[in-house]
């Protein structure tokens, strides 16, 4: 084991960097760029039943130290996923991949995510229940501890593969819903994803975005995730992936610190493409310069 | 795509609010006219993307019009300071369509693509006209350097203060081969209505990435969707899909 290496439900990564579902694709665009083999492993874009086209456009906007999406989970569809994304990942991914499992309803979840555990290069479903920019689905399951809960029971009957439920941070006690996921049988929590926000354009007085608000990411929102990682790390066993807002090797660090087991980068990924590469390269001088041996000493400080 | 730090050797203003950047840099990844690049600014979190004007050797030059923070900031950039780009992004132009005799359209910023277009078509011997449409005399830019290069130029204005009254459609010669166009939406629906041969079109998007990974750029197509930052900002004629 490499002093970066870290456990993720029984699987060892090789480092704790994860590009975050939404701004990696399916890995292709990135795999042009670099190998993507040195990151531990990537969370691939949101996965539903049908295709999706998403929400209408603008539906980016720029915000001081982050950004708004509501792009709302433009996807080709599972069995498109299955046949062209994943059959191209082969042949510039050789690790273990995280599904991001995404739905409108308990049946569309178990139905998308027994399909993506039948996949060998699955290694994890990291299940959405908190997307902000859909409507009857996704945040709808995350705000509620019992809808949660019936999401991951229904998953978790048809994988054998460890199950991430993936939380809003727009709920009013994140913790409530981190526990009542755990007792339902989760494998892991990942959070967060993001903030729902909206912003206007002055000239049109009108929002920037068609679909009115968005989902805010990037670095304005490090310092709520950390927080809430923090809260969620110290009330489950499970492990915890956290993401929001992390854009360097000492953000990673931090984050380790207060309880997560891995990272995920965000929008980090769609502003500079070679993020994640800078910030594993930058990982080992980060924990030198703050006398970390390895990072599974972190944990839990 | 390429990764690049560009360095900023000199910016000159056209009109009272476009100007025009010119950067040091490598620009191999830069492979036809119409594609852009995408520029990190200090103080924004998104890169703003630009199409390519022209391009010779290392110098790559750009035209923006300032409309808020982030053109603001960089037409207040001074030769010697430098601006990481991703280069290279998109489809851009496709000169094996052009027939003998292409016909360029531009309206507004929607102008600079054409230029690099313009530049190899002559140079692989079409007979280039081009109608560039403005809203008025003060805003017009590049009319002489597109007459430099030998080509049949028509200068329209909505405000009829220079050359043709009206709109670009108001000044289409009677014979061509192909289109290539660039302009704001109203611009290209009235072109797509009016010309009588096939048509690369260059549309505009708000990006989050420019280069494949968010989704944020989507349109829909007669071929199904595209995302404007990788398979456009060009579409064909055939496959434009009007939304309303």
């Amino acid at each position: 084991m490499g002093r970066l290496s870290v456990d993720l439900c029984g699987i060892e990564l090789d480092n704790p960097v994860i590009p975050a579902s939404g701004t990696f694709g399916y890995g292709w665009e990135f795999a042009e760029l670099y190998d993507i083999n040195i990151l531990g492993t990537f969370s691939f874009k949101g996965t539903t039943r049908k295709p999706r086209f998403g929400n209408p456009t603008p539906r980016i906007a720029d915000c001081p130290a982050g950004m708004l999406n509501a792009v709302g989970l433009q996807n080709p569809g599972v069995d498109r996923v299955i046949d062209t994304e994943l059959m191209k990942l082969k042949t510039v991914f050789h690790k273990p991949v995280m599904a991001n499992v995404s739905g409108f309803s308990v049946a569309e979840y178990a139905e998308v995510s027994a399909k993506l555990d039948a996949q060998p290069q699955v290694g994890w479903l990291e299940v959405n229940i908190s997307c902000p920019n859909v409507h009857g689905g996704g945040m709808s399951f995350g705000t509620d501890p019992e809808q949660a809960a019936a999401v991951v029971r229904a998953v978790k009957a048809v994988t054998t593969k460890p199950v991430i439920i993936k939380l809003t941070p727009n709920v009013t006690d994140i913790v409530t819903i981190a526990k009542a996921c755990e007792q339902a049988g989760a494998d892991g929590i990942s959070l967060i994803n993001t903030l729902l926000g909206m912003r206007i354009d002055l000239k049109t007085r009108k929002p920037v975005l068609a679909n009115v608000t968005g989902g805010l990411s990037g670095p304005a929102v490090f310092p709520v995730a950390l927080r809430m990682v923090w809260q969620v790390a110290h009330a489950v066993k499970i492990p915890v992936v956290g993401m929001g807002g992390i854009s360097c090797a000492e953000d990673v660090l931090e984050m380790l610190t207060a309880g997560a087991a891995a990272v995920e980068v965000g929008a980090a990924n769609l502003v500079d493409p070679l993020a994640c590469k800078k910030i594993i390269e930058a990982l080992p001088e980060a924990m030198d310069r703050y006398g970390i041996r390895n990072l599974r000493e972190l944990r839990g400080a | 795509m390429n990764d690049v730090i560009f360095t900023v050797a000199a910016q000159k203003r056209l009109t009272d609010n476009v100007y025009e950047i010119r950067l040091t840099g490598d620009t191999s990844a830069i492979t036809r006219p119409g594609q852009f690049v995408n520029l990190k600014l200090d103080g924004l979190f998104l890169r703003r993307p630009l199409s390519v004007c022209d391009l010779e050797g290392d110098a790559l030059t750009l035209i923006y019009k300032v409309v808020g923070r982030g053109t603001a900031l960089l037409s207040g950039m001074m030769p010697g300071q430098t601006i990481p780009v991703l280069t290279g992004l998109g489809n851009g132009y496709d000169t094996a369509l052009s027939g003998d005799r292409p016909l360029l359209i531009g309206g507004g910023v929607g102008v600079p693509p054409l230029y690099l277009l313009a530049k190899r078509l002559r140079a692989e011997g079409k007979t280039v006209s081009a109608v560039l449409g403005f809203n008025t005399a003060a805003e017009i830019f590049y009319e002489e350097q597109f007459r430099a290069l030998d080509s049949t130029v028509a200068v329209t204005t909505a405000d009829g203060s220079y050359g043709i009254r009206g709109f670009v459609t108001d000044a289409l010669p009677e014979d061509y081969t192909h289109v290539y166009t660039c302009g704001p939406e109203p611009m290209l629906r009235a072109v797509y209505r009016k010309i009588t041969t096939g048509g690369s079109f260059s549309f505009e998007k708000r990006m989050g990435c420019g280069f494949g990974a968010c989704m944020g750029c989507t349109c829909k197509t007669i071929a199904g969707y595209r995302r404007i930052c990788k398979e456009g900002p060009v579409l064909e004629k055939e496959e434009i899909l009007w939304e309303d």
